[in-house]
């Protein structure tokens, strides 16, 4: 095996090379030795140290069959139930299978999903960039951002489910009765679109807070020095500089908390009322619905497993792979945000 | 107020800048109160449970069985004086700590092992698959990983793993029919663990290569570079890897009240095998299960009063996390 000391130049000059281009030795081989040249070691591999390569290479090939498994499980799963037409019916109850013959459709948990992400998604984002932005521009006083920091920590860490019924516990509340709508002895249903969404969107705050700041704390201080200096003050600075060059991160964090509230089982089961179709409240049109009751992809699946009441996978496989589809395309498109040329000074 | 110009937090001030600042400052504190309105009306409503079972709530050695106390206060009759609140909660705390403790512990060892493989050791075809099925795998929801195990995981272990003569031998005690806190914390434990791979391998590669550099340079061999000077640069993010996959497990409720089995049993290691494949439910499935009884009053301030341990606990868990890397941050020097 050739070193480029051979090649030309002095000793101190191929040194310098080999630090920069650490795999013109061995052009044909993979980059896998990442600089390590494997004839300067020194230190003879030892009986640990080949078991714990063993071990990282069993685990990297079982992670691969493991992923690979799923992937096409669901994938096959899906393929086999799904049919296109499907998409666009109601769902129907298993009786009515039993009695007519109609498998039904999925078109409500679809509308649920997106109408639940989107309400969501619309609550979370002026909070958490608001927040954001006072904890990382302003963050005075101290004591209190640090609180407001620790709690934002808390609700990130808190199980979704101990945020449904602490929702359920709030908005049964008579003060509240407009978001959902009363029974006959006027007790407050406390379920509903609204109600799911609000609550949703506390999964989201957490990672839109956590990314803007990160975002935002990476613009360096001369750009807000130079918008200083053409005599903005600081709010235009931040509308007009800041938010505008943080604005990938923003989206990050937010499709990251779109795919959280579409993903998330708990919350639907508990505040969205269980009606297996949309069951708008009221006489206008969206605000009826958006006080109504409904499903979601995920409490379908949930609903039609084993687990739930309706017993009938190939309903609920058919119904995870769209959900799956839809989390894939959200996966997708952070990928696309991240992979985004940045602006010039942020990174 | 002039301020030194220059600094990060100064700038020019005025009147709609004022403005501004209060207006983002209530938005904050309304954060702030509704975060701790949860704790304070959580904690309010789950109170009489604590306070009627004190600390047979939480004892080991306090006995009964969960299922009937549940059924027992749910049945309890409507004069408030009369309200049944006998709640030892021991099985379900203990399913709920088991599982976690399971899946964390396995799946930490795993992932710290394939971020080294996926950063370190894998082939760049194997490498450009992996990363992103990692970040999907991240990224789907439990109640498809619920789907799965109770279809095909728990079938197969009941097919295939489970010998008539066990379910026999248990079969006044329990059903071993493949629902199982085993198969919760296998699933688990898949489903945790690509949430630490994605925060490991970013970790891994954060490492200054100087660092590496400077062990290879004397004449360290590849995996003990890794294994002395990356991975021990890289442990608050192991560490922070591994709380945010504790607080996923610990509030994980549809999965697990899928697979598990939904009894308030409490599985034994002194049954050998079947321990493993022996029925529980953890606190979160529990108040998944019986949401229906939200109506009835002591029955809820049951299930509040669950909630409330599982608030607490990832509380605790967010701040411990927090100490432990602020304390390994001084030794590492990583801005992770």
């Amino acid at each position: 095996m050739s070193t480029p000391a051979t090649t030309t130049g002095s000793r101190a000059d191929s040194l310098r090379r080999r630090i920069r281009r650490p795999n013109l030795p061995k052009p044909r081989l993979p980059r896998r030795d990442r600089g390590l040249l494997k004839q300067e070691e020194i230190v003879p591999w030892s009986l640990a140290d080949r078991i714990g390569l063993a071990a990282a290479w069993f685990c990297g090939l079982l992670l691969c069959a493991i992923a690979g498994s799923i992937v096409i499980y669901m994938l096959v799963r899906g393929l086999q139930y799904l049919s296109v037409d499907a998409l666009l019916e109601h769902p129907v109850s298993l009786s009515t299978t039993q009695i007519t013959g109609t498998a039904g459709g999925y078109l409500d948990p679809i509308e649920g999903t997106l109408i639940l992400t989107a309400l969501g998604t619309l609550i979370a984002l002026p909070i958490g960039v608001g927040t954001a932005v006072w904890l990382s521009e302003y963050g005075k006083p101290a004591g209190l951002a640090r609180a407001v920091e620790s709690g934002v920590e808390i609700v990130a860490g808190t199980p979704t489910i101990v945020l449904a019924i602490f929702g359920l516990l709030v908005f049964t509340q008579g003060a509240f009765g407009f978001l959902s709508f009363k029974a006959e002895g006027g007790a407050v249903f406390g379920r509903s679109f609204l109600i799911a969404g609000i609550m949703m969107s506390l999964i989201a705050v957490p990672l839109i807070v956590g990314a803007t700041r990160e975002a935002l704390q990476s613009i360096p201080a001369h750009v807000r020095e130079a918008s200083y200096a053409l005599g903005k003050d600081k709010i235009s600075t931040i509308r007009r500089v800041l938010l505008p060059a943080s604005r990938k991160g923003i989206a990050t964090g937010t499709t990251l908390g779109m795919g959280r509230i579409a993903g998330d089982t708990a919350i639907v089961i508990l505040l969205l009322g269980g009606t297996s179709t949309l069951e708008p409240q009221g006489g206008t049109p969206i605000l009826g619905t958006l006080k109504g009751t409904g499903s979601t992809l995920t409490s379908y699946v949930y609903n039609n497993s084993p687990a739930g009441e309706g017993n009938a996978p190939e309903k609920a496989y058919a119904a995870a792979f769209v959900l799956l589809i839809i989390v894939i395309l959200m996966n997708f498109t952070v990928d696309l945000i991240s992979r985004q040329r940045s602006d010039p000074w942020a990174r | 107020m002039r301020r030194r110009f220059g600094l990060q937090k100064a700038g020019p001030r005025n009147r709609s800048d004022q403005r501004a600042e209060l207006l983002l400052g209530a938005l904050a504190c309304v954060v702030l109160a509704l975060i701790a309105g949860m704790i304070f009306f959580v904690f309010e409503k789950a109170w009489p449970s604590f306070t009627h079972n004190g600390v047979a709530w939480f004892s080991p050695w306090a006995g009964g069985n969960a299922d009937d106390e549940l059924v027992a206060i749910f049945q309890s009759p409507g004069d408030p004086a009369h309200y049944v609140y006998t709640m030892h909660a021991w099985p379900l705390i203990y399913a709920t700590v088991l599982i976690t403790a399971t899946a964390v512990v396995i799946s930490t060892v795993f992932a710290v092992l394939s971020a080294m493989f996926i950063v370190e050791f894998a082939p760049a075809g194997i490498r450009r698959v992996l990363e992103p099925v990692v970040r999907l795998l991240a990224a789907v929801p439990s109640v498809i990983y619920g789907l799965i195990g109770i279809l095909v995981v728990v079938k197969f272990f009941n097919d295939h793993l489970i010998a008539q003569s066990a379910k026999d031998s248990v079969a006044g005690v329990a059903a071993l029919n493949g629902f199982s806190w085993g198969v919760g914390a296998l699933i688990l434990t898949v489903m945790i663990t690509p949430i630490m791979i994605a925060i490991v391998v970013d970790a891994l590669r954060s490492v200054p290569i100087g660092w590496k550099e400077g062990s290879v340079s004397l004449g360290v061999n590849r995996w003990r570079a890794l294994w002395t000077v990356s991975v021990r640069a890289a442990r608050p993010a192991i560490v922070a890897a591994a709380v945010l996959a504790t607080a996923r497990a610990l509030g994980e409720a549809i999965m697990l009240s899928m697979v598990t089995g939904s009894v308030g049993f409490q599985p034994n290691p002194i049954d050998g095998f079947i321990f493993f494949i022996e029925p529980a439910r953890p606190l979160a499935a529990t108040i998944v299960d019986n949401a229906e009884g939200l109506s009835v009053t002591p029955f809820a301030q049951t299930l509040y009063a669950f909630a409330a341990v599982l608030l607490v606990s990832a509380a605790f868990l967010s701040f411990g996390g927090w100490y432990i890397r602020r304390r390994l941050r001084a030794y590492t020097l990583s801005p992770i």
